[in-house]
């Protein structure tokens, strides 16, 4: 499980998170909303090391991450990032099998490149697809290069950083089916991130709501709709009035 | 307060610099530390000396010839003043192995190397491709500094040495082809003035020079700010600072070897 608790973290004079504190059973898919700039980002960053809290606790299984080792730590999560993060000189089985290509879990090029192959067939591109540089792919091809590269090293956990912005409803929907099928057969633990409310309901277990810098509410999708909580029916409506300032 | 403003400013520019400073030198560390330490990427080291080393031969070999002739125009002019005509091998020679070799050299590198090494870290840096290397369990500074350091490190003393030769070349063409010079008693001149000292120095000049100019390049990319005006910052920053630094350390190495 991962246990987030009052994480605060601030830019300057900016503070983005002022005390969130979240649990995330292992097995579970939660997907985090809330609007642009409110920290979203930066708490996936927080659970990983790549962004240091300034105060706050964050454990895994009970562990405190700042105080593990980092190799195996990192090990254990795969993250698909909103821009696809893709390395551009590197071919895309490369970008799929970088993780098996060195470090501790290298393994053969040929069996890398097999295993990548493989992983590119999962998420519906063809072996063709295996040898073409990134910039030779169009937006939903690299998020689902991206997504390869984050299962090919069978992760426990999965990072979904916005993974239908910028794709049109229907490449949207075929990576929101994708990420919810890959997430069930692999029964990892998943965190998306995301302001896509078909993206929600297609991936949640349970939605957490991140507004003003703490978790504001959590709840199953079903919850979701029914909550009198204004802060989520703005935001689920997407209505220009309420208490979220339309201006930030 | 406001006779105290202008002090104001100039302490926090100097504690602004010192905050630099400090951070150049934990980066250095953190790539010295990598350097020794395995695992090694073979890979992106070898891509990093043709990128470094190779395809800046060119632009290395022509600033050296030009700099070579030019070099031999002045010296007969300068000479001529003195009737001291018949040194121009000699401080050719001598002026392209001991100085302009090295950082001309130097520069034109941090110009081609520092610029694109900055770019291209930069804009892994905005498009979040280094952060997807820490997810991917692997350290950014040994995986993308580390193999363009030790590359530069090592390629830039070659290109200086190569360098060297074109520019005594550059002198000789034009001292045997304008100014009237047997071209074997130029050629001898030079063998006999040169000693092994005046070539090595040079060369590790050039090695000082490619660290600087490939751990700025470094450093400025890994701290680039958003956005393309960010890369365009760390871009900039990079070749001013390898440029002033290879001056700066030219300076110290000159002082260092030749005045004690």
């Amino acid at each position: 499980m991962i246990a987030l608790r009052t994480v605060t973290k601030s830019f300057g004079r900016n503070a983005v998170l002022r005390g969130v504190s979240l649990d995330i059973p292992s097995g579970q898919s939660m997907v985090i909303i809330g609007g642009s700039g409110t920290g979203k980002s930066v708490l996936l960053k927080c659970i990983l090391g790549l962004v240091r809290p300034d105060a706050g606790t964050i454990t895994l299984d009970g562990q405190d991450v700042t105080k593990v080792e980092r190799d195996a730590f990192l090990a254990r999560f795969g993250m698909l990032f909103q821009g696809g993060a893709l390395f551009d000189s590197m071919r895309v089985w490369e970008n799929v099998a970088f993780r098996l290509l060195r470090g501790t879990q290298k393994r053969p090029k040929a069996e890398a490149r097999e295993i990548a192959i493989e992983k590119l067939r999962r998420v519906g591109l063809t072996p063709d697809v295996a040898d073409l540089y990134p910039a030779e792919l169009s937006g939903g091809m690299q998020k689902r290069v991206g997504l390869a590269r984050a299962i090919a090293a069978e992760p426990e956990i999965i990072f979904f950083d916005e993974p239908t912005t910028g794709l049109d409803p229907i490449m949207a929907g075929v990576i929101n089916a994708l990420i919810r099928e890959i997430v069930t057969e692999m029964g990892a633990t998943a965190i998306t991130i995301t302001h896509d409310m078909s993206s929600v309901r297609a991936i949640a277990d349970k939605v957490a709501m991140l507004h003003a810098g703490v978790i504001r509410w959590t709840g199953s999708v079903g919850e979701m709709d029914a909550t009198s909580d204004p802060y989520v029916q703005q935001f689920i409506h997407g209505r220009a009035e309420g208490p979220i300032a339309a201006i930030r | 307060m406001r006779l105290l403003a202008p002090v104001a400013g100039l302490g926090r520019a100097t504690l602004g610099l010192l905050a630099a400073l400090g951070r150049i030198a934990f980066f250095t560390g953190q790539v010295l530390s990598h350097m020794l330490r395995p695992p090694f990427y073979l890979r992106e080291f070898l891509h990093a000396v043709m990128q470094i080393g190779w395809f800046s031969l060119p632009v290395v070999g022509l600033t050296a010839v030009f700099t070579g002739g030019a070099l031999a125009l002045q010296i007969y002019s300068g000479g001529a003043r003195f009737n001291a005509e018949m040194v121009v091998p000699n401080i050719v020679a001598i002026g392209i192995v001991r100085e302009l070799g090295p950082v001309l050299g130097g520069l034109m590198v941090a110009a081609r190397v520092a610029s694109s090494i900055a770019a291209e870290i930069g804009t892994m840096k905005v498009t979040e491709q280094i952060d997807a290397l820490v997810t991917l369990s692997t350290n950014p500074v040994k995986y993308l500094a580390v193999p363009r350091v030790a590359a530069a490190t090592l390629t830039v003393p070659v290109l200086v040495a190569v360098g060297d030769a074109i520019g005594i070349a550059g002198g000789w063409l034009v001292g045997v082809n304008r100014l009237g010079f047997n071209s074997s008693t130029y050629l001898q001149s030079t063998v006999n003035f040169l000693e092994g000292w005046d070539i090595v120095s040079g060369l590790i000049k050039g090695a000082a020079f490619g660290f600087i100019v490939a751990l700025m390049g470094c450093y400025h990319g890994m701290t680039s700010g958003r956005g393309a005006q960010g890369v365009g910052q760390a871009t900039k920053s990079a070749v001013v600072s390898a440029s002033v630094m290879i001056l700066a350390t030219n300076y110290l190495l000159t002082g260092l070897f030749f005045t004690s």
